[in-house]
């Protein structure tokens, strides 16, 4: 049985490249960057080469790159690493009501600790409003925080436009953007969207797990989160994960070579998918963005974790709601914040696709939802 | 201090006259088992008594843990063996024990000594008054006393080809050794409930047997692999564990379509208790074992459990029948399947439960509506049972 894999919005197979780049720095470039000799130079020039390829990808300097353990890490100094550099001029935090569970969770944590969160809602195609936003806008606001590309529908968000309000209204204001969904879904320009920090996560691009990286433009106040030998300029000690930013880098360099191309072939295979299951499916709803690669559709009447397992049978790997939440069948904020009653978010699934899907994929998936509909709706709880 | 031995004083396995050696190899085999992960021990048995011998460094409260384990063991005595029997020696042996066991030493004791040994020059309580002298001489000034009638600590000195000295007593689960109780077919879901019944019977000696049901894609990978973990953790008590899972999708979709929906849930237990019996009967168990409990749900009321226990011609063993909710939790917290139990993965009863389930089913009536499935339900259970799935489960 072939493998169908439609969630990459989780995670992706990485780019062989990626794999032979990180084999041969595990294999015969191991040393580490800190070490005075030879062998740490031409570990340091793996981390410098990545540094700049990305830097490359988002028009900025290699040293406004900071890489982290991931898309979490990076979001937690972000959020954490600011409110502690500005606890003694700002209080107030402004964010959305659909943001990943890593820019939401250190939120709570920083109002526990006497910051204030506004929480911006969105409309039911799941974008912020920019009326509230100018309207939630204080004289002790320090921080913005709104997601580029939203993991569960693909929402793209005015960033540019909230970039523009955000410095209009006062430019010490610091400007962060969860790009984990967005970078190399589309092009990204924090310079010209007045964007302070960028956070990105190495495994959502064919690139390894357990690498990311955040950009903050230079002069930015914010402290570190993570302390110890002070390697990337103290910002976040620890040994540089050596393989996992050479993989990042690649994986960086490929994703946006041909990148026009890439996108069109994911947009080709999202809107066919999209069309024949709005067509020839009754009973569904699509509750998609404008992002190229994910596709949102509430399937009414079954419920999305035995449509799941029963497309996993198939050999077809999707996800219910949002994968990054794990096992636990938390309700997803995304779909009730863009207004879906619980009938709608208890059967949505969103499908995430990747460079390595095909048009025929999603033809064999909608013949299998097909299939398998009519029986599972039969067998609904009574 | 550290020790290199144990002695392991066992249950009501003593009282087993001519049989004893089996119940005793029993036992051995099941310490053996539980002790593999810890390290390399010796165990031997000797008039009576169980002899562990640690061989290499091990952790003890480790050690002590795995041996709690086994069911058999009434009391695990950390034990200082020393080989020379010289009467000055030991008695340097023992005050140097008791000074090192006992930071505090403001208490009374007594010193109780056996002579396996009849050899040995001196009676034993002569010994025993020799040696409570030396303590004396040594700690008295402590505020260590003599005792004889309730002492709080009780010195056992026993002269054997060596000499043991032991003076703690830790508490095991009890019970009879696994193995010498027949063997038994535990009905294992992902709950709370199945785990526990599961060790109380094994608790009485019985190896067991597991069936598990999944509904895929109802059910998923996830929830299989926790049943698998709850097995992992009761083998921890019980010893390896032969696992028969059950694909239950199509005989539930036949149920759900023909009969009534508020009868659901009981008609598919009977068809449970029908499979299980099948592989209990294949693999020479002589009872079935559920974790039910009178009343807790709608599936085990009083009538709900005659109608189920109807189609199986086997013993079928409830252990927490009698027990509350509270009570079952609190016990698979000791034994340590709680954690597991409570993943939040659907199980295949929980899945199409009708919202107002029948209480109290009459036999005639769920027969009556069972008959709805005469046409396809032989083969629906052929099927199930011939694709089984078995996995042999270790502890460790």
């Amino acid at each position: 049985m072939p493998e169908i894999y439609f969630d990459n919005g989780a995670t992706t197979r990485a780019f062989p490249e990626v794999r032979e780049l990180m084999s041969e720095v595990l294999d015969i470039e191991y040393g580490n960057p800190s070490s005075m000799h030879l062998k740490g130079y031409h570990a340091e020039q793996y981390v410098n080469r990545a540094k700049e390829e990305i830097a490359r990808s988002l028009k900025v300097e290699p040293k406004e790159i900071y890489f982290t353990s991931g898309g979490t890490e990076a979001n937690n100094l972000a959020l954490i690493g600011t409110a502690m550099a500005h606890k003694r001029t700002g209080k107030h935090i402004i964010t959305s009501c659909i943001e990943h569970a890593s820019v939401y969770n250190p939120l709570g944590f920083l109002e526990e600790e006497g910051f204030e969160v506004t929480y911006l809602p969105v409309d039911e195609k799941g974008i912020v409003s920019l009326e509230a936003l100018e309207k939630a806008l204080r004289p002790d606001t320090f921080l913005v925080s709104i997601m580029c590309v939203n993991n569960e529908i693909g929402a793209v968000e005015p960033i540019e436009e909230i970039g523009r309000i955000v410095k209009k209204y006062n430019p010490e204001i610091l400007f962060h953007t969860d790009c984990i969904q967005a970078y190399g879904k589309m092009k990204l320009f924090p310079k010209k969207w007045k964007v302070d920090m960028l956070s990105v996560s190495g495994h959502k691009i064919h690139g390894p797990k357990g690498i990311g990286f955040l950009y903050i433009k230079e002069g930015t106040k914010i402290k570190p989160i993570i302390w110890g030998g002070n390697q990337q300029k103290g910002m976040r000690s620890g040994t540089e994960n050596v393989p996992g930013i050479a993989g990042l880098g690649k994986a960086a360099e490929l994703i946006y070579k041909d990148h026009k191309d890439k996108v069109t072939k994911l947009r080709e295979i999202k809107d066919h998918f999209r069309q024949r299951v709005m067509a020839e499916i009754p009973d569904v709803k699509d509750n998609s963005g404008e992002a190229p690669h994910i596709a949102s559709i509430t399937f009414l009447g079954v419920r999305s974790e035995v449509l799941l397992h029963a497309l996993e049978e198939k050999g077809i790997y999707v996800s219910a709601g949002s994968a990054c939440s794990s096992n636990k069948p938390e309700v997803s904020g995304t779909l009730r914040g863009i207004g879906l009653d619980k009938n709608h978010y208890e059967s949505t699934l969103r499908f995430s696709f990747s460079v390595y899907n095909t048009v025929e994929e999603t033809d064999i998936c909608v013949d299998a939802l097909k299939e398998l509909l009519p029986v599972l709706r039969r067998f609904t709880r009574r | 201090m550290e020790f290199k031995a144990f002695l392991i004083k066992y249950a009501e396995i003593g009282v087993k006259g001519k049989n004893r050696f089996r119940f005793e190899d029993a036992l051995i085999q099941q310490m053996r088992y539980a002790l593999q992960p810890v390290g390399e021990f010796s165990i031997r048995k000797e008039s009576g008594r169980i002899f562990v011998d640690a061989l290499e460094e091990y952790d003890y409260d480790e050690a002590v843990e795995a041996l709690s384990r086994v069911f058999g063991i009434a009391g695990i005595c950390p034990i200082v063996v020393e080989e020379n029997k010289d009467f000055d020696h030991i008695a340097a042996v023992v005050c140097d024990y008791v000074g090192e066991r006992y930071e505090d030493r403001t208490f009374s004791f007594k010193v109780n000594v056996r002579r396996a040994d009849k050899k040995y020059p001196i009676k034993s309580m002569d010994v025993a008054a020799l040696l409570g002298e030396k303590l004396l001489e040594r700690y008295e000034a402590d505020g260590l006393h003599v005792n004889v009638r309730e002492p709080d600590v009780l010195l056992t000195v026993e002269i054997r080809d060596k000499v043991y000295i032991y003076s703690d007593e830790i508490p095991g689960p009890g019970g009879m050794p696994v193995g010498t109780g027949g063997r038994a077919m535990l009905l294992l879901s992902g709950g709370i409930d199945s785990p526990v019944a599961g060790y109380m019977i094994s608790k009485r000696g019985v190896s067991l047997e597991a069936t598990y049901f999944h509904a895929p894609p109802y059910t998923s990978e996830r929830a299989k692999q926790k049943v698998v973990d709850l097995a992992k953790l009761i083998a921890r008590y019980t010893g390896p564990i032969t696992l028969h899972i059950v694909n239950f999708t199509d005989i539930q979709m036949a149920i759900y379509e023909k009969c009534p929906h508020d009868e659901l849930t009981i008609i598919m237990r009977r068809y449970m208790m029908k499979i299980a019996e099948h592989f209990a009967k294949e693999s020479g168990c002589l009872a079935l074992v559920t974790g039910e409990s009178i009343g807790q749900v709608a599936s085990q009321t009083m009538q709900s459990l005659y109608v189920t226990n109807e189609v199986c011609e086997m013993p079928v063993f409830r252990p927490c029948i009698g027990m509350d909710k509270q009570d079952i939790v609190e016990l698979s917290e000791r034994i340590g399947t709680y954690e597991t139990s409570i993943l939040p993965y659907e199980d295949c009863c929980t899945i199409f439960v009708a919202k107002h389930p029948v209480t109290k089913p009459r036999l005639d009536v769920i027969k009556k509506s069972e008959r709805k499935l005469d046409d396809c339900i032989d083969e629906l259970l052929k099927t199930a049972i011939e694709t089984e799935e078995v996995v042999k489960i270790h502890a460790h």
